[in-house]
Parts: structure tokens; sequence; C-alpha cells
């Protein structure tokens, strides 16, 4: 009945305090806005990989050579990819890996011949590391990669412009190169059809190196994520051969990529390689094989994002409760400075329940405009970071609800204390009050 | 108009009466042992339509009795019918009905809500009762034209003089059409001019709309404008007759 007087009797006092009500709602609009950016960004990384996971990839097994832990549980293998980081299949040691330690290409072989009911390609990678790539003065941080046949055939990325390696470009070790979009955007501007056929300078650590552009290419699924897990997410990519040949490497790998046969599962085929590869390093006192699945890697990324999101949500909960805090004292102020009215409005007839409730829906509103406030900030924040994350930005109508949600519990139990004090003032001393 | 003081037992329940108090005791404890008693025994009625007085000086229990009268406060002993209901028997949600319903305040300080239109103030009692947003403006327009400030409806109570926030407290006091209207000190904080402005309107209520009056001032000469002054010395009522002795004020 007294609601929608309340409401505007509240609309009113705010408007009265501007400033004092919008450093009340700080605590609740920081609290809020956190959690909806990163519900923001979180929604639409987990959307856009779990797409990339049903379209594509879900057939491919990594290989990594990985220092020896004491137990060999996936679950050891997934926390050792943890402490990489975003590093897997290279070394976390500072000692460094030698020659016996790699996989070679023997070993490959073997295990191909073994699987060949169940492998469709073998994608072996040589990275040159990071090196800028130029084109007429202008440059673009890239990672340098030497990509093996199975790349070609397992369609890793997709071409958009030029072609992709011919089967002479692996095994004439071709100083060719397929760059991503970004690159070429950089390079040769919005229009980079003219940079098919052009030349482009790497400057790798192993020297600087003239490589002709063949193909412009978008990241997908498949290989997307794995060069987002792995060193950059813009690889230039090489011919294998080409690669070895300018680091010197003879058929030596610390990392490659099976994708299994259409109906195979990549679990039944993981464990398959890796007891196959395992024996190898049985006496290798510091490495050992780590094989995970697209799966597993999936459900470390999302366990990793739950942890961020777990974590944020914490700070989340201490800003709304010191926020919640914050509205209590304010409201114990307002109280105290309306001590007159409270008295006049008793002497008018309204009940104990009236007064506490006009108390609580000042509260409430106080912090329903600031997790309103928080949800517009946060979508904000949620969809500048998702666009240099190079998703679509996805908030999740569930987050708003729950947070608006908890913004009210919020006023709700923080406001309860001082509208019930206000509620519970004599009526005569409450008008006696100067 | 004969001594009335006592309370006739039989007729509790009269409807003649508006007031009846009997034998109130108003006592403060400010931590046993002490204990104060400010209300020695009070009895008195107000009858319906009566404009009444209650006059003295300060300390002599105005402010305990109006409380008393106005229920925001319970006595200690005796026994108080207003409107032929028994005050003590009420809980504290239907004390605020009581108020609500049965009693008008005008206040010394005028205690509009600040921020709040003349409008909104005059509907404030009728909000509490539940009346429906419609009929309450109705109302509020007709009381706020009835102490001529219906020009002034919109206008915030920062924005209107002392008398005119006075006439506006008097239309809000309206509002419910209460069996009494409680003015304390109503001219208190008003020069003598504006003062008598509003001892006309609450004439004017009186004669035109038979409104019980209950005036509480420390100023004979507003108490002898009333009908009947009950003089109240030391927790006292010492005298209650129509042919007021103000000697003893």
């Amino acid at each position: 009945m007294l609601f929608k007087e309340n409401v505007i009797l509240a609309l009113r006092s705010l408007k009265s305090n501007k400033m004092r009500a919008f450093l009340t709602m700080l605590g609740i609009i920081i609290g809020v806005s956190a959690v909806i950016a990163i519900l923001t960004v979180g929604n639409s990384i987990t959307k856009n990989v779990t797409s990339m996971m049903n379209g594509l990839g879900a057939n491919d097994v990594f290989i990594a050579v990985q220092e020896k832990k004491n137990s060999t549980e996936t679950e050891d293998e997934i926390k050792a990819l943890k402490v990489d980081g975003l590093n897997f299949g290279k070394s976390s040691s500072s000692t460094k890996m030698q020659q016996s330690d790699y996989i070679t290409t023997e070993m490959i072989y073997s295990m191909c011949e073994e699987f060949k009911d169940e492998i469709y390609a073998v994608n072996i990678y040589d990275q040159l590391g990071n090196a800028d790539v130029a084109y007429e003065g202008k440059k673009a941080k890239n990672s340098v990669v030497g990509t093996s046949v199975g790349f070609y055939l397992s369609n890793s990325v997709d071409v958009v412009e030029g072609t992709m390696f011919s089967p002479s470009d692996f095994d004439e070790g071709k100083y060719t190169c397929l760059i991503p979009t970004y690159t070429a955007k950089r390079l040769f501007g919005k229009n980079y059809k003219d940079a098919i056929g052009q030349e482009i300078t790497a400057e790798t650590s192993y020297g600087d190196v003239l490589l002709t552009v063949i193909g412009v290419y978008k990241t997908n699924g498949r290989n997307g994520m794995m060069m987002q897990m792995g060193t950059s997410i813009h690889s230039t990519y090489v011919p294998l051969k080409t690669a070895m040949a300018l680091d010197h490497s003879s058929g030596q790998y610390s990392f490659f990529q099976v994708s299994a046969k259409d109906g195979i599962n990549p679990n039944s085929l993981k464990g398959k390689v890796k007891s196959f590869l395992e024996p190898y390093f049985r006496n290798n006192a510091r490495y050992t094989v780590a094989v995970v699945t697209y799966e597993n890697i999936l459900n470390m990324f999302y366990k990793l994002l739950g942890m961020i999101t777990l974590a944020i949500s914490i700070i989340a909960g201490i800003a709304l409760l010191v926020g919640g805090i914050g509205v209590m004292n304010i409201m114990l102020v307002s109280v105290t400075e309306r001590t007159r009215e409270i008295g006049t409005r008793k002497a008018l007839g309204a009940r104990n329940s009236s007064i506490r409730a006009q108390f609580i829906v000042e509260a409430v509103i106080i912090c329903l405009i600031g997790g309103i406030i928080g949800v517009v900030f946060g979508i904000l924040m949620g969809n500048v970071a998702s666009y240099f994350l190079g998703y679509p930005a996805d908030p999740s109508i569930l987050g708003i609800v729950i947070s608006l949600g908890v913004s009210s519990a919020v006023g709700l139990f923080f406001g309860y204390f001082p509208a019930n004090k206000a509620a519970r003032l004599n009526p005569i001393e409450a008008l006696r009050y100067e | 108009m004969i001594m009335d003081n006592g309370l006739n037992p039989a007729s509790e329940n009269n409807k003649e009466y508006v007031i009846r108090l009997k034998d109130i005791v108003k006592k403060f404890y400010i931590g046993r042992p002490n204990e104060l008693e400010i209300l020695h025994g009070i009895s008195m009625d107000v009858k319906r339509g009566e404009f009444v007085s209650i006059v003295g000086p300060s300390g002599s229990g105005k402010s305990t009795l109006m409380n008393v009268i106005g229920v925001l406060d319970k006595p200690t002993s005796g026994t108080y019918y207003l409107d032929g209901i028994n005050v003590e028997e009420a809980d504290e949600d239907e004390l605020s009905d009581i108020r609500n319903q049965k009693i008008g305040f005008v206040f010394q300080t005028y205690n509009l809500i600040s921020k709040t239109t003349a409008l909104s103030n005059v509907e404030l009692p009728m909000l509490y009762a539940g009346v429906s947003a419609r009929k309450r403006r109705e109302r509020a327009m007709e009381l706020l034209s009835l102490v001529e400030m219906e020009d002034r409806a919109k206008h915030l109570p920062e924005e209107l003089s002392g008398g005119q926030k006075q006439r506006v407290a008097i239309a809000r006091a309206m509002a419910n059409s209460p069996a009494i209207i409680l003015a304390d000190e109503p001219t208190g904080a008003l020069d003598t001019k504006t003062g008598r402005l509003v001892m006309d309107i609450f004439h004017k209520l009186h004669k035109e709309q038979g409104i019980t009056i209950v005036l509480i001032t420390h100023s004979p000469e507003l108490a002898k404008e009333t009908e009947r002054i009950l003089p109240l010395r030391d927790g006292n009522i010492i005298y209650g007759g129509d042919s007021p002795d103000l000697s003893a004020v």
C-alpha cells in the first residue's frame, strides 16, 4: 500500500543528497561491475571455446615432453600444464633439455605405423620463437613456426587469401609463409590481397629470413586454441623443413599434435599414444611425455576460468560487504538527521512497520540503483575486455539478474538495522530532538 | 457549565465526551529509587465540540499532559477514554491508529516534513490511513482551501512563512477528521499578528465545523479566547470551570 509512496520518498531523499548517495553506492557499484565484467568476459570466452570444441579440433591429441613428476596421473599432467602457465610443450626447467630428451622423428614414424588405422594426420611444430615480421618498414610481432604436412592435412587454419602450402613447399623446404590476418592488416593495410607473392622479412633469432607470402589465414578453432595456449596469438607459418634448416635441428621435437580419424575416440588414442611413447623415456631421469586431448585442455581451461571467476567473485563479495556497511552507516546518519521527521510521522499515525518499511525501501533503492549502475559499467568493461581478447562480448543475463538480486539483498540486510532503529524511536523524544 | 473535573462512572463511554481523564498519574523513573511524579492524579473531560485550553507555566506538566492526551505516552496509572476508546488497552500499533484517526496534532514548530510539498504534507495522515491517492488529493486540496493555502499547495515548507506553515499544519491535523485537534503552543513561534491569524483559523474551524480543540499554552491571553480553561499547576488541574480565575496561573 505504502510501497509506491516509499519509493517516491526514497528517490526524493536520494535526489536531495546526490553526492552522498553516489558515494554510498560506490562499493556496490564496484562489486557488481567487477562481477558483471568477469561474467561477460568469461561467458564469451567459454561460449567461443565450446563452439570451437564442438565444431573442430575435438579429434586432436597433443604430445609434449614434460619434466618428470613423481606421479604420472592425468591430474598431474594437467597440473604440470598449469605450472607451465600457457607454455604447454616447453620445458619449465632452468636446465636445458638434452638431445636425448626430445621426441625424435623415428619415434613419430613408428608410432604412426603402429596406429595407422587410428591416426589421420600428425602435425609437427618447430618453433623459431618470436620475431618481428617486416614489410617496407612496417612491422608486426609474430611467432615463427615451422609446420609439417599434417598441418595441411588437418585443416588447421582457414586460408582466406592465396593458398595453403603445397606438398612441394613441405618437401623442398621452400621459403614461403602463411601469415595471419592480423599481420596482413598491419603490413599491407586493410586490403591485404596484395600481400600474396610479396616478400617479407622475418627477423628471427637465427637471423633475418626472406619469406614469400603465399597465403593469409584466419585462425580457426583447432589451431587457434593451440596457438593461443602455446606461443602467441599471431603465428607466421613456414614449412617444417624450412624451419629446421634455420635452427639446424635434426628431427627433434618437444611438442607435436596428432589428429584421430573420424569415429576414433581421441581419449582412447591418447592412452595408446602415451603407452607407446612412454617406454622411450623410461630410462630418462628427468623427462617423460605428457599426452592430453582437447578435452583435457578445455577442462583445464574451464578450471582456470572458474578459479579466476571465483577469485573475482570473492573480491566482489568483499566490495559488496564493505558497500553494505557503508549503506548501513549512511542510513544510520539519515535516521539521526531525520529524527524529528520520524517523530512527526509517528504522531501523525505511522506505525512502526511503516517507518521501518520507509527506511528499508530507501536502503534497497540505494543498493539497487548502485547495482544497476554497476551492471551497466560491468557490461561496458566486459565489452572492452572481450574486444581486446577478440571475442564477441556475451553478457550473462542470469549474472545480471543475480547481481541485482544480491544488491537488493544487501540493501535489505544492511538497511534493516537502521530502519529498525528508526521504527523503535520513542515519538516524544523524537519530536523533541533538535 | 459547572465544575466538571470528576467523571461520572456510568458515562465512561458517553459519546458526549471526547476526552475523559480520571486520576491520571505520570511518573518518570530516573533510575530507582528516584522517581519523578509529574502529574498527580488529573481528572478532566472535554465535551464534543468544545474549545478548551490547558494553561500553565513551564514546568507545570503541560507537555506531559499533552503527550498523554495525544496518546504519545501512556499514563502510569489512571484511565483515559478517547472518543470512547480505552487507551490503556491499546497496543503500540493501535496507539498509532488512534493518533492517526482520532487526533490532529498542531505543533509549535509546525513539524512539516521537509522537501515534501504542502499538499503531500496534508495527505500524509491519510496515506497512513490507507486512503486512495485520488481521495487523498481531493481532501487535501479541500483542507488547504479551508486554511486559504490552496495556491501554495505545490510549495515546499522551506518556501513558506511561519504563519503559512502553521496553516498547512492545521490542514494536515484535520486530514482524517479527528475527534480532537491538539494544539501545542501553536502561536509560540509566530509574531503577534500572524499568531492572531492562526488563532482566527482555530475559531473558524471550531465555529463553522464544530471541531473539538484542545489548546495547550502558557499564555493566559490566548487561553481567555477559549470556551473553558483548565489551569495546570505543579501537575494538578486547579480549576476547571467555564468562568476562569486566571489569578491562579
